[in-house]
């Protein structure tokens, strides 16, 4: 074990456990100020109970999400420090960005949200919710900017060994940017979508709160159904912006080791790296590949095959991946469309409900598994085609990656475990009859 | 060089006004366990920091996204150096916010308990770190010229580390235990303002044997000396510190609140303006220091991030003044009995 593998390691692990709590931070915000604004528009006490219930969920995790991205920023330099002088003209410009136009707004405004129910006017109230879920969602802008980067550099130049700006414009409104932003916000989205739907479905199982979940089902699944088709449509652009520009990642998705024309979709594939082929290929369907991404059923699409092992990604990993959010997207399309179907009789279909119930967790693995296409498919490169991942690190001591590393599955772990403690107890627990408002 | 010197008082300035925004939550927790008799104290305690400590800990996301963006190479060599203070730092960070969110989630004294634990490790451990850390960088770390740290944690709790640490967990005391005078009433706010008064002449000691310190462990006053016009920063910092003790006595806290945050700003620049031009200096060879010169980032990107600052850090300070007088006022029973209260 070397610093380079002990700091991916805690990298990753730091990253994907924020990651379990942030979608539902940007997607719950704006759910929870949608129910704020209907109970100050209708003065209906049960919106408000709403935004109580899920608002008290939302906070947990706020809390979680917070906490756990300050160790982000800083990990650039404490581990990544080769990285950081390299990029940190750019890069550290848009997390600097992300701090000063948005986080601040968002953290100053989740104390005034919490403990400002009765010195704000109820209209003030709720717009404090909403500017809340417009701040984070631009925090994810930036954020998704600089990763854009990372994986497709564009408007710089190199200078004295680090990459210069050149081009702001060029860094902001890159393509890959654009689409990657849209990609995941949705996706967040439907991750909060589902897990409101989820825990609606429990209390509509129990035949209890009738009318409160029923409601929150329904303003949920609106959002989700939405969004189910956006990641969808979304991730199918993206996959044609990851040919243009990321050649390497693409194959490594789709398991295409030969360079081809008609390239094929394979329905299961189990790569064989050491032998550069698949061990096991099941249901080819030629042409698809190419028609998705080149949109031409003939053009030609490069294999693994034309690329030096060394600057290949881990082949297995990425497809493995890349097929299960694949997979998981369509399920939350269907998903969706049977609630639309039911959405005035949810309390007679059980079956749907407990199928809804159960897939609280999928959203979440789809958020993980769509990080670990983009990441460990961006490999062996930090940043694509201009640095290796192994020559970006600290020259720092093994034994400190190691002891924070462990530190942080520690941490981490309890964390996560009372985290998901406090939010299954008042998930389940029925909503309060009445307000102290 | 105007706007790399814009970006070092800059860089400066943030990291004072974290302290001395973020200083008063620390010190409160640091006093938590001493000061919170009783839950309800302790509530009250919480509750005072409440609707603020988030929006204030982000000046330290700031000061440290920064450094990333108008000196990376600072950023670079100044973290990885630093490894495990700052892992310590953000570990104690963790668990202090979780802390507050979870403590009331659960009606257990046990569950309480582990939360008021931590409340106090993450408060206590990050105020004497940021001063073991600010103290070493202000008489050179020891690095190479490839940014190579030469030594452990403990290299940096040397004597004068140490007292760097031990003066900045006084002045968040100091600055927590006012915050509280000013938040609570009857025998919370006794305590608090005796805890000032028995705090404020040790507070008084360390600063002036660190101030002698520096003149023996650092190169700070080198700047001083060649324009003594920076002397009244000095003077200026000390006679804060002394109208916290003046106001404290007219029970006017507000105010001894305010003079001890301009003694955390005035500490934090006494350090910063000593350093000039240096933001990391290497005690191995002056050659390898890192300066505001050469360790930025380019022109462009420092012109860029000086609009946004110029801009947004205004408008943040706008927002946060008004947060911060939206919940001016004692902490009352019915704050406490509020669902979402800490």
């Amino acid at each position: 074990m070397d610093v380079v593998l002990l700091s991916r390691l805690q990298f990753a692990a730091a990253t994907m456990f924020h990651f379990l709590f942030v979608p539902f931070t940007l997607g719950l915000s704006f759910l929870v100020a949608y129910m704020e604004t209907k109970y100050v528009k209708t003065g209906d006490e049960t919106y408000l109970r709403m935004t109580k219930f899920w608002g008290k969920l939302f906070l947990i995790n706020f809390a979680v999400g917070v906490v756990t991205g300050i160790t982000l920023e800083f990990q650039f330099g404490t581990n990544w420090s080769r990285y950081s002088a390299f990029v940190g003209d750019i890069f550290g410009s848009l997390l600097a960005i992300e701090a000063t136009t948005s986080f601040f707004l968002e953290s100053t405004l989740i104390g005034v949200w919490i403990f400002g129910w009765k010195k704000l006017s109820k209209k003030a109230h709720a717009a404090v919710m909403w500017l809340i879920a417009v701040a984070s969602t631009f925090s994810a802008v930036w954020i998704l900017i600089a990763n854009a980067w990372m994986q497709n550099p564009v408007g710089y130049t190199i200078r004295d060994g680090r990459a210069e700006l050149v081009d702001f414009a060029a860094v902001l409104f890159q393509k890959y940017a654009i689409f990657k932003f849209v990609h995941t916000v949705s996706a967040a989205y439907v991750l909060s979508a589902f897990f409101v739907m989820g825990v609606s479905a429990y209390h509509l199982l129990k035949k209890q709160h009738i009318d409160f979940f029923t409601r929150s089902f329904k303003i949920a699944l609106g959002f989700g159904i939405i969004f189910s088709f956006i990641v969808v449509i979304m991730g199918d652009i993206n996959g044609v912006i990851v040919a243009e520009k990321q050649p390497t990642k693409l194959a490594a998705m789709e398991s295409l080791w030969e360079t081809t024309t008609r390239a094929p979709v394979y329905f299961f594939a189990l790569p064989d790296e050491e032998n550069e082929r698949n061990k096991i290929e099941i249901g080819a369907i030629p042409g698809v590949l190419s028609f998705l991404v080149k949109h031409d059923i003939n053009a030609k699409i490069q294999g693994l095959k034309d690329f030096p092992r060394e600057e290949r990604p881990p082949v297995l990993i990425t497809s493995f991946a890349f097929k299960g959010m694949v997979g998981l997207g369509f399920y939350f399309i269907i998903a969706t469309i049977l609630g639309w179907w039911k959405r005035n009789r949810l309390v007679d279909s059980p079956k749907y409900l407990k199928l809804m119930l159960l897939s609280i967790p999928l959203p979440y693995m789809a958020c993980e598994l769509g990080w670990v296409v983009a990441e460990v498919g961006r490999q062996p490169w930090i940043v694509y085609g201009l640095m290796k991942t192994s020559d970006a690190a600290s020259p720092i001591a093994t034994s400190q990656v190691l002891t924070s590393l462990i530190a942080f599955i520690v941490v981490y772990g309890l964390l996560g475990v009372t985290g998901f403690y406090l939010i299954a107890k008042n998930a389940l627990k029925a909503p309060e009859l009445t307000t102290d408002n | 060089m105007v706007l790399q010197t814009i970006w070092f008082f800059l860089w400066g300035l943030l990291w004072a006004i974290f302290f001395m925004t973020d200083g008063f939550d620390f010190g409160i927790g640091t006093l938590y366990p001493f000061l919170g008799k009783t839950d309800r104290d302790k509530r009250i305690m919480i509750n005072a920091l409440g609707p603020l400590w988030d929006g204030n800990e982000v000046w330290l996301i700031t000061a440290g996204g920064v450094t990333f963006a108008a000196f990376p190479l600072v950023y670079s060599v100044m973290f990885s150096s630093l490894y495990s203070a700052l892992m310590l730092i953000l570990f104690a960070l963790i668990l202090r916010g979780v802390s507050f969110e979870f403590r009331g989630k659960v009606d257990d004294p046990r569950w309480r308990k582990i939360w008021d634990t931590c409340i106090f490790v993450g408060s206590f451990v990050p105020a004497l770190l940021f001063g073991v850390a600010f103290a070493n960088i202000f008489q050179g770390i020891p690095f190479d010229h490839n940014g190579v740290y030469h030594g452990t944690l403990f290299t940096l709790l040397n004597p004068y580390g140490l007292l760097g640490g031990i003066l900045f967990v006084l002045l968040f005391m100091i600055h927590g235990a006012l915050w509280i005078s000013i938040k609570s009433e009857g025998d919370l706010q006794e305590r608090a303002i005796s805890t000032v008064k028995k705090l404020w002449p040790i507070l008084l000691g360390v600063a002036v044997i660190f101030l002698i310190a520096s003149k023996f462990s650092t190169r700070l006053y080198d700047n001083y000396i060649e324009h003594p016009t920076f002397f009244i920063v000095i003077v200026m910092t000390v006679l804060a510190l002394l109208s916290v003790r003046f106001f404290l006595v007219r029970k006017t806290f507000f105010k001894a609140w305010f003079a001890s945050a301009l003694t955390i700003v005035g500490a934090t620049f006494f350090g910063v303006i000593g350093l000039y031009p240096n933001l990391f200096p290497s005690s191995l060879n002056p050659r390898y220091s890192l300066t505001a010169y050469n360790a930025s980032s380019s022109p462009l990107t420092l012109k860029i991030m000086l609009i946004v600052v110029i801009i947004f850090i205004p408008v943040v300070i706008g927002y946060q003044i008004w947060a911060y007088n939206l919940f001016k006022g004692k902490v009352t029973e019915e704050d406490l009995a509020h669902d979402e209260a800490y």
